[in-house]
């Protein structure tokens, strides 16, 4: 197991819950909890693998028994204490010391524009890529410190390169402030892992993979 | 239609501003709301949030972006054989020149049904899903539950969703572990020859475009 969060071919969940419902939200608090996370991120102070990372590494007992969006406003609080916007005292109290900001991290006119552009992933590669579509390949063991994209199901285990997508900006360098450091993400695919008849596929980057 | 719904939330703009001398009964509250309440008006109060753009974003996606934007793009993949070829071959340009583009759906990649094949999305790690095209994620594809068993066990799981997937056609499991988001094309049902492309767009439902579920039969449709 990688973290918390990694809950793949996990043993012991019972019937999928919700299967009609099709509302995203439950509840005001939601809406907010997701408002507030998209407009805080435009503040650049971290990125999406800083706040998946947020949220994965909570402790497993709180990861399972918190609902999705309290463990993104757990993560959010963690966030904006660690990376200095806020303050313990102010986040004990709700109240501010003092204003920070005359124009908010992301304008109300600006939300269509910032969505619709999103933020690509691809980033010219610094060195060719090690493998190609057809070879065989073996992953890595799990990880077991830091933030990594390598599912524990599918920690040392071997499947084929489907299809190299290019360089993509690395979570595991990335999450931890390390900087981009783009590495080849390739669509790998596995055969009976858990199954006959069923193949998975994971995007997995290079240093997640060894030749066979 | 999921989409159509208002949004009730028109008292929060009234708690917006400085004045903290407010007195809701705060022990109706269960303990998240106090802290995201807590935490809203403190942002608000650092100047780094502007309770408009909490309102846009929200709007965003509970009323403007959801599945009726992946259902366009199938529908027209199911009458338009060149599109289809784009949307399999580079589905993030394919789905742009209908406008959909943006947050966690910048690298799109289209998975097709077949006789033979059954496609099925999920993310173990966390909950990624193609937002331009699908908006958020219903709540069961977030849940433990899927990310853990849709893996291990995707035919049991699949008959939870009443989709019967028989022994010889093939199950692909996509889990969607970097930033390329996924979209199924559903089959296209049978008896369909006639309609135009904004009746098929009525017959794919969310759930078909995940893999969870088929698309409906004509007459069907809600």
């Amino acid at each position: 197991m990688t973290s918390s969060a990694d809950l793949g071919g996990r043993p012991g969940f019972g019937a999928i819950p919700a299967i009609d419902d099709k509302d995203p939200f439950h509840s005001d608090w939601e809406r907010k909890v997701l408002a507030m996370t998209l407009a805080m991120g435009a503040s650049g102070r971290w990125n999406i693998d800083m706040s998946r990372h947020a949220r994965e590494s909570l402790p497993q007992d709180q990861y399972l028994s918190s609902g999705y969006y309290e463990i993104w406003h757990t993560a959010l609080e963690n966030l904006l204490v660690e990376k200095q916007l806020v303050s313990p005292e102010e986040l004990t109290s709700g109240a501010a010391s003092a204003k920070a900001l005359e124009k908010p991290f992301l304008e109300p006119e600006n939300v269509a524009k910032v969505l619709s552009r999103g933020t690509p992933y691809l980033r010219e590669a610094a060195s060719k890529a090690k493998f190609d579509e057809g070879d065989i390949v073996c992953t890595v063991p799990t990880k077991h410190e830091g933030h990594t994209r390598l599912p524990g199901y599918l920690a040392g285990k071997s499947g084929t390169i489907e299809t190299v997508y290019g360089a993509h900006v690395f979570p595991d360098a990335s999450s931890a402030g390390h900087g981009e450091e783009p590495q080849w993400l390739y669509r790998v695919v596995f055969a009976d892992v858990f199954e006959p008849g069923v193949s998975i596929s994971a995007d997995l980057w290079e240093p997640y993979l060894e030749g066979a | 239609m999921p989409m159509a719904r208002i949004r009730p939330d028109k008292r929060q703009s009234k708690t917006m501003g400085h004045d903290h001398s407010h007195d809701h009964d705060h022990s109706e509250l269960s303990d998240i709301e106090l802290r995201v309440r807590s935490l809203e008006s403190l942002l608000i109060e650092k100047g780094y949030v502007d309770p408009e753009t909490l309102n846009e974003l929200v709007d965003t996606y509970e009323n403007r972006i959801g599945p009726r934007n992946g259902a366009k793009v199938v529908a027209k993949a199911w009458t338009d054989p060149e599109f289809r070829n784009w949307l399999l071959e580079d589905a993030t340009t394919a789905i742009a020149s209908l406008g959909f583009t943006g947050r966690q759906g910048e690298h799109m990649v289209a998975v097709e049904n077949s006789p033979d094949t059954h496609n099925l999305i999920v993310c173990t790690l966390c909950s990624c899903y193609p937002w331009p095209v699908l908006g958020l994620p219903p709540v069961w594809y977030k849940s433990p539950q899927y990310r853990a068993r849709a893996v291990s066990e995707p035919r049991k799981v699949l008959s939870e969703f009443g989709v019967e997937v028989p022994g010889h056609k093939k199950i692909r499991v996509w889990d969607s572990t970097a930033e390329i988001r996924y979209l199924v094309i559903p089959e296209r049902p049978e008896g369909t020859d006639g309609l135009s492309e904004d009746e098929l767009a009525e017959l794919v439902t969310r759930n078909s475009m995940i893999g969870a579920g088929l698309a409906l039969e004509p007459g069907a449709a809600t």
